[in-house]
């Protein structure tokens, strides 16, 4: 073992394992990897246990990959004990990053969310209506289960955060380039998002006129000119709102960008930002001659939160589902 | 204490503000829990302006334009119209009621038009109650 | 921020206005503690001279680098403030005004201590924008001092005119062989009868010898780019095949040539040769060879015409020659069309010989018309006994033809009534009229004057049928004032025609980048208060290109737009409001978003791949960076960044 090897960690919270996946999907660059540094702990990969993480000293851990947003007391509860032993902490990808898809559960209650999955899905029975419980009782022996928190938080909400690699899951070459600028030490300024600056219309090879939109559709609907900006056919894509990096790899793909790469570096809610520049440009024929047909189109476009916050309704300004009369938490 | 809403106008200088100063001018008195901002024109408010504002502890933004046919840059009001319209869209799925935030066309002629809006934006709001975020004292 | 900003609020008393409602000096005492506030004081006048002054002394013993003038509205006092503080150096634009006098204390007089709080707030918010605003010097620009004139009819020439004789040079452009317009058509105008032609010809004449004008006929501008003040045009000049100065219009040619065919000046009431002048007194006063219709300039063809001329004035080595020119204003009085036949299924329009449109029956009234200024009915050469005229005639019909009202007719329809009554005193004129507009000068009297001294029957109603029956053309309509069916066998129909855009407007609005009303009229600036602009910068409307109207509107129109050419021609920079937008490159990919937004063509994606805006065009609106979705695009003293924090001050916990 050389000298003065790195220790890696990964992790996954609330996520669905893709971006554990992506880390695998390095390849055969995960062998240069492991030339550099040892896994010194990941769950989904080697058979760690939180007695070993406990078990490390402050900043024992030279790098970790942290997937998934903050959704349980668990997940909480690893990332403050990871950000401890970590000397950088990484959010990767987009749930890290932005709370990304679970964060969409944030629109609902802890109840309503329970009673979907545990019996209201096709595929659940559930007769005698179980649910999970913090903690059960049986033949003498309490089993605790982590603790379900009120909304998902992204991981810069609960810890400090040294970088964050982005995508849904990260893209392998970013990966690649993240980890190679460590090798080099060669990193930027930390909190910084290690991606492109701009939106993903700067990679985006479509040609675009700027004309009316005449109507919206939905790709599936349509039959998508491969050349022209989707925008401008009438496609909601995010692309406009959503930071670049990514090589525009769905618009080149003949599909509208999500946002699974988060806001650009200045825009604060990725959702409301895209919702104010799709109204801007929205404009069915002459501008002015058309005002209440564009006014009931958007008013009645489907799931707007789930279109225009798909990943990012976590960090939105408003977080999630709000009720009227002044108890909602402010920060 | 009677619930005193907090209330954000984004008032354009060439209509909507000329009209908020006839209203002056005239002695329209109306209540004062909109606080106005002005601004070149309705189409610089953008809905980040107003969801902020409203995250901030507003219980209503009120937003105001020349009207349609009307605006000094000939087409600003018209994007506000359409930002507006989805915003509350939006803001219905949030949970949060539209009604808090209000679109209103006032000319630089329309003085009583303006003191009217803000009074009956003001009850209407104190009817709703506190807003989502609501810092106002109650 | 290099210099931690030193802002200075000023609380204006306004004798009781606002010292009546708000607590002034509570107010001047609570500000001092906030945020970069380095002095507050109150006045019973500030806008009066000891009042400036007082904020003068302020700025230079404290060092102060923004002001806040709490008092009335900016429309009254900003320019007065901002005035003071550029005496003692301070940019203007770092001093802003706390409307604290007509939305605050002006309207809650009643409400205790709320308006003092308001006015708290609204101070405290413009002292966030003011302590973020950047100073500013207006935006200059070098411009060109050529003025291009498009058309060559009434309009075209007042403006022409009028920014020549301000000492400005003057290319007019006009496609037809002649200047004059359809003016040059009329025979005599309403409501005063004067000849048309006699108080056209000399306005004619004055812009040709003009040292000012140079006047391009028989010509097109091809292509125009730039922005105000600094448009560069190509113009072609098409081949006359005639030299100007060389002809002495003697009209030899005119007598050889083999070849006839449609007259346009006489509306088709006539025919004209290959070689021709539209009248006697057009300008250039020169003949022009019509190649359409020309055996083909050819000498093995035919040479009749080169062979007949004295002068040698004939050449049919000709071609078209490109001018190019740069211009700092451009007038576009490109005029009007009549509604086509085509469109035009009613009335028998285009299908009868004997229903004429009114620009045929002006030429059929006028001395130098092909009919000598009798009236005949075309069929057969007839003096018509009973003419019935119809007015509307593709106006005003949403359902059909075009929604608006031509605004002419009902005046030129009266006159043409009237010139035909004094012709053929025996014959009987009907008017079918939905109802008679006459808003101008003199109007109504004229139209009074008609139905009354000129025994023109007007009948309220629409015809329902028109068909010819032997040698008549036999009217059904409606009179809804009597209550019943009326039908008139008329020996000739004149329809009151719809007048619409001229041909090329599309093609002009595309080149020049100008917006067309749903009409396609061009569209103006704002329809009360730029009556005459375009939103395009440094071009400006004249005539009915905007919009129908009758001689006197445009040429009032004419002078207005060579009033704006001259304005901008006459300043050495073009000075513009800095308040304009800004591009972070950095930010900036591309994506075109804000192109669409701007009404002012202001915005482009440079080679660079990013925004640019053009700061002489940009009128900082801000809508532009209110839609950008990374914005990059911000408006100067009008950031989000001040939004918010003018948000939070008045929100505040």
């Amino acid at each position: 073992m050389p000298k003065n090897k790195k220790k890696i960690g990964a992790y996954w919270a609330s996520s669905c394992g893709g971006c554990d996946v992506a880390l695998l999907g390095l390849h055969e660059k995960i062998l240069d990897l492991l030339d550099f540094a040892d896994i010194a702990f990941w769950p989904a990969a080697t058979d760690f246990k939180y007695e070993d993480l406990k078990g490390y000293g402050k900043n024992e851990l030279d790098l970790t990959f942290f997937n998934g947003g903050i959704r349980t007391t668990e997940n909480e509860e690893i990332a403050e004990l990871l950000r401890e032993k970590s000397e950088l902490l990484v959010a990767y990808g987009t749930c890290a990053h932005q709370g990304g898809i679970p964060g969409l559960a944030n629109m609902s209650e802890e109840v309503d969310l329970f009673d979907t999955v545990y019996k209201g899905t096709p595929t659940s029975t559930n007769p005698e209506n179980i649910f999970p419980q913090e903690s059960t009782k049986k033949d003498g022996q309490t089993l605790n289960l982590p603790g379900l928190q009120e909304r998902v938080r992204s991981l810069d909400r609960v810890v400090d955060v040294d970088y964050t690699v982005p995508g849904c899951p990260p893209p392998p070459d970013l990966t690649e380039d993240f980890l190679d600028l460590l090798v080099k030490g060669a990193l930027p300024e930390k909190g910084s998002v290690v991606a492109g600056t701009k939106s993903v219309c700067d990679e985006c090879s479509r040609e675009w006129n700027r004309e009316t939109i005449d109507e919206l559709v939905r790709p599936q609907e349509t039959e998508i000119d491969p050349d022209k900006c989707l925008l401008d056919q009438g496609i909601i894509c995010m692309g406009p709102v959503t930071r670049s990096g990514c090589d525009g790899s769905c618009p080149e793909a003949n599909m509208p960008c999500k946002g699974c790469f988060g806001p650009p570096p200045e825009v604060e809610d990725q959702g409301t930002e895209m919702l104010n520049s799709l109204a801007s440009v929205l404009q069915l024929g002459e501008e002015g001659q058309a005002l209440e047909q564009e006014k009931e189109l958007l008013s009645d476009l489907p799931d707007p939160i789930g279109t225009f916050y798909t990943f990012s309704l976590s960090n939105s300004i408003l977080g999630g589902k709000v009720s009227e009369g002044g108890e909602n938490d402010r920060t | 204490m009677e619930f005193e809403p907090k209330l954000v106008g984004f008032l354009c200088k060439w209509c909507s503000s000329a009209g908020a100063d006839l209203a002056g001018v005239s002695r329209k008195s109306y209540p004062p829990n909109l606080v106005p901002i002005t601004v070149n024109c309705s189409g610089r408010i953008d809905v980040n302006h107003i969801v902020r504002a409203l995250k901030d502890g507003a219980d209503g933004v009120l937003v105001s334009g020349c009207h349609p046919g009307d605006c000094h840059y000939t087409s600003g009001n018209y994007k506000t119209w359409r930002r507006v319209a989805l915003l509350k869209h939006v803001l219905e799925d949030f949970g949060m009621n539209p009604d808090r935030v209000r679109l209103e066309w006032v000319s630089a002629t329309e003085g009583e038009k303006f003191a009217r809006t803000v009074e009956e934006f003001t009850d209407e709001i104190k009817e709703l109650g506190p807003g989502p975020f609501s810092n106002a004292k109650e | 921020m290099a210099i931690k900003p030193r802002i200075g609020v000023f609380i204006c008393h306004c004798g009781e206005n606002i010292a009546g409602t708000v607590d002034v000096s509570g107010l001047a005492e609570d500000i001092i503690g906030y945020d970069n506030v380095a002095f507050s004081t109150d006045y019973e006048y500030m806008c009066s001279d000891p009042g400036q002054n007082k904020i003068k002394e302020a700025i230079e013993e404290e060092n102060l680098t923004g002001v806040v003038v709490a008092a009335c509205s900016p429309s009254m006092h900003e320019e007065t403030f901002r005035g003071a503080v550029e005496d003692v150096g301070l940019n203007r634009y770092q001093c802003e005004i706390a409307n604290i006098r007509e939305q605050c204390s002006w309207v809650h007089g009643e409400d205790g201590d709320k308006p003092t709080e308001k006015a708290l707030k609204i101070i405290k918010g413009v002292v966030e924008k003011v302590k973020r605003n950047v100073s500013m010097e207006p935006v200059e620009r070098e411009h060109a001092d050529k003025c291009l004139v498009i058309g060559g009819g009434i309009a075209g020439i007042q403006a022409a005119l009028d920014v020549a004789e301000a000492g400005n040079e003057v290319i007019l452009v006009e496609k037809e062989p002649t200047i004059g317009g359809h003016m040059a058509q009329l025979s005599e105008t309403f409501p005063t009868l004067d000849c048309s032609q006699c108080i056209l010809t000399p306005k004619m004449v004055e812009l040709n010898q003009h040292p000012n004008i140079e006047l391009l006929a028989y010509s097109e501008v091809k292509e125009i780019s730039g922005y105000v003040g600094n448009y560069s045009a190509q113009i072609e000049r098409k081949p006359t095949y005639v030299d100007t100065d060389a002809c002495n219009l003697c009209g030899d040619c005119e007598d050889v040539c083999p070849v006839e065919v449609t007259d346009e000046f006489n509306q088709g009431l006539d025919t004209r040769k290959a070689i021709n002048i539209p009248f006697s007194q057009a300008i250039p006063s020169s003949y022009t060879l019509d190649t359409d219709a020309c055996l083909g300039l050819n000498p093995l063809r035919c040479s009749e015409c080169a062979e007949a001329c004295d002068a040698d004035a004939i050449d049919f080595d000709q071609s078209s020659e490109y001018v190019e020119e740069e211009f700092g204003a451009v007038i576009v009085a490109t005029g009007y069309d009549l509604y086509p036949k085509e469109e035009m299924g009613e009335y028998g329009y285009g299908k009868y010989e004997d229903v004429v449109d009114g620009l045929q029956f002006e030429r059929m009234l006028s001395a130098t018309g092909p009919t000598g200024g009798v009236v005949r009915r075309p069929s057969d050469g007839k003096i018509p006994e009973n003419v019935v005229f119809i007015q509307c005639s593709g106006s005003r019909d949403p359902e059909n033809h075009n929604s608006y009202c031509s605004k002419i007719c009902c005046m030129y329809t009266a006159k043409h009534a009237k010139l035909y009554k004094e012709t053929v005193p025996d014959g009987n004129a009907y008017v079918f009229y939905i109802d008679i507009r006459a808003g101008g000068k003199d109007y109504e009297e004229f139209i009074q004057d008609v139905q009354e001294e000129d025994r023109v029957l007007y009948l309220k109603g629409k015809v329902s049928k028109l068909k010819r029956v032997d040698e008549k053309m036999r009217v059904w309509g409606l009179d809804e004032i009597a209550g019943e069916r009326v039908e008139i066998d008329a020996d000739l129909v004149v329809l009151a025609q719809s007048i619409v855009p001229s041909k090329g407007t599309d093609e002009t609005s595309k080149k020049l980048n100008l917006n067309l009303g749903a009409n396609g009229f061009f569209k103006e600036a704002h329809p009360k208060l730029r009556p005459v602009e375009s939103l395009t910068g440094g071009v400006f409307f004249a005539g009915t290109g905007q919009g129908p109207k009758d001689i006197p509107d445009s040429v009032s129109q004419g002078s207005g737009a060579a009033a704006k050419a001259i304005d901008l021609l006459s300043k050495p920079t073009l000075s513009h409001d800095p308040q304009v937008v800004e591009i972070d490159e950095d930010l900036c990919s591309g994506c075109g978003l804000c192109v669409g937004q701007c009404p002012y063509d202001a915005l482009e994606i440079n080679s660079r791949g990013v925004a640019e805006v053009n700061e002489i065009l940009c009128e900082g609106c801000g809508t532009c960076a209110s839609g950008c979705p990374t914005n990059a695009l911000s408006l100067r003293n009008l950031t989000d960044e001040q939004l918010t924090e003018m948000i939070h001050a008045h929100i505040g916990d």
